[in-house]
């Protein structure tokens, strides 16, 4: 149910990384936790994120959480459209990014897929 | 929110019924609770499209019966119990002498000299000691803490009726809205009660505990045709928000009076004198200093409880209640503020977690049903 491309983190994000983009979203886990999900604030395009930043907040009907990067770099692409239909991380959340970081450094300590579903069994 | 072990926590007669559905759990006023099923959006908009059943079991009941039973319950809340017939209900508040809440409570008048408060499930114990406290003078009153005698189910929502009345004999089109009677409901002995806490049509039924699953079986059976399913504590905050009903430990508590949280219609003015009287009295005459107000957020984001309230960019008050309501699509909520700045479409700005957003007063309730 985790898709394998994906890579995750045990703050519950998921990164696609491509060359030196790196997708950045929440899992299906996290989704579920938070319940139904009405509002996503995200950053500006040029912030600098190193590793374990805040880069944003999710709020469901009943709870908010903080957005951390998986990644270090600069993000270069939010999706606004997202923020504007936030309930899509409810029903797609492996295909909802929230924003496009071109990484800088490396991306270790990622857990595959397998990992993360031992993790959040 | 760190979570106690369930072990620990008291369960209703319910709950194997909840963890079975599947229903996610959590500590609620030391209760294992059912906080959504489905979904929090789902459930809520089943309630005002169709119905939803809801567990409030762990709600407690405290009943005072004895020659002096009125005088005691006119003593101990601040709405005029002698208009009540039997089979008859208001809600009320719990009163400090400093015309604050101890807790807010819907009173029900059983029998002649017999009445039932059903209270906050975190309050029961607390209540139950200061009303025991307040009428050991009055005579022939004894007050006793039934809680443990009662499941109670409501099922709320336009189908409500319809579903309930193929499971009983009493004609529910009798009970008119804060009225009551007893009857059987599939095969069960039981309480039937047209009130509720979403602003929909619906009815709370008490049943003794140990045929709550019963019950609870026949109406979800006998609803599912008309889309009834189970909601849980999650919708039952974003509906009775949208009908602007408070909510003991948000809106209201033993720090904010009466009229300040601008529920001055539960006061029977005209009785005697009662706990708290003469500062309400007061404060009416006078005119309170703060009040509960409902507001919208203009920009986009969500105001929650404990968010500060500025006025003219000065801290002025703090939010008590807020959500995104699924129903109404907004967020709104309730907020104490500055009496100057409680009418309509007065401005204000909430700080959501560092940022100052827009919002105005708006008239409650913020949903009434048609």
């Amino acid at each position: 149910m985790y898709p394998p491309d994906l890579k995750y983190t045990k703050d519950h994000e998921w990164v696609k990384i491509s060359g030196a983009q790196a997708h950045v979203g929440i899992t299906d886990y996290a989704q579920k936790q938070l319940g139904d999900i009405v509002y996503l604030e995200l950053p500006e395009v040029g912030r600098q994120l190193n590793k374990g930043d805040v880069f944003g907040t999710i709020e469901s009907v009943k709870a908010v959480s903080e957005l951390y990067s998986p990644v270090s770099g600069e993000v270069t692409e939010v999706n606004r459209g997202l923020a504007e239909k936030p309930e899509a991380v409810n029903t797609k959340p492996h295909e909802s990014w929230m924003i496009i970081v071109k990484v800088s450094g490396d991306a270790a300590d990622l857990l595959d897929a397998a990992q993360y579903a031992e993790l959040t069994k | 929110m760190p979570q106690a072990l369930s072990g620990s926590l008291k369960k209703t007669p319910l709950n194997a019924r909840h963890r079975a559905s599947g229903a996610r759990m959590v500590e609620f006023g030391g209760w294992d609770m059912p906080v959504e099923y489905s979904g929090i959006v789902d459930e809520h908009h089943a309630v005002r499209t169709r119905a939803g059943l809801f567990d409030v079991s762990h709600m407690g009941e405290i009943e005072i019966a004895g020659g002096g039973a009125l005088a005691a319950v006119q003593h101990i809340t601040t709405n005029d119990a002698s208009r009540l017939a039997i089979g008859q209900a208001q809600y009320s508040a719990l009163p400090t002498p400093e015309g604050t809440f101890v807790d807010d409570v819907l009173t029900y008048r059983l029998a002649d000299d017999h009445y039932m408060l059903v209270v906050n499930a975190s309050n029961i114990m607390k209540d139950f000691n200061w009303i025991t406290a307040q009428i050991a003078g009055i005579g022939d009153a004894v007050a006793v803490n039934t809680s443990s005698r009662y499941a109670l189910l409501a099922i709320q929502g336009p189908a409500a009726k319809d579903v309930l009345q193929t499971l009983t004999a009493i004609p529910l089109d009798s009970i008119k809205f804060y009225w009551f009677t007893t009857g059987e409901v599939a095969g069960v002995r039981a309480t039937v009660s047209r009130t509720g806490y979403t602003g929909e049509d619906g009815f709370e039924v008490f049943v003794p505990p140990a045929s709550a699953e019963r019950v609870w079986d026949a109406i979800l059976i006998a609803g599912r045709a008309a889309g009834v399913i189970p909601a849980g504590l999650g919708a039952r905050d974003t509906l009775r928000l949208e009908a602007s009903m408070r909510l003991y430990g948000n809106d209201i508590d033993e720090t904010t009076t009466v009229l300040e949280a601008d529920l001055g219609w539960t006061i029977g003015w005209k009785k005697d004198a009662f706990i708290g009287a003469d500062v309400l009295r007061r404060q009416k005459a006078e005119g309170v200093a703060r009040k509960l107000v409902g507001f919208e957020v203009l920009d986009r984001a969500i105001a929650r409880h404990g968010h500060d309230v500025y006025v003219d960019g000065r801290k002025a008050g703090v939010v008590t209640s807020g959500t995104q309501t699924p129903f109404l699509k907004k967020a709104i909520g309730m907020a104490y503020v500055p009496i100057d700045r409680a009418s309509a479409g007065s401005e204000l700005e909430i700080d959501v977690r560092g940022r100052r957003v827009r919002a105005h007063v708006a008239p409650m309730p913020f949903y009434k049903r048609k």
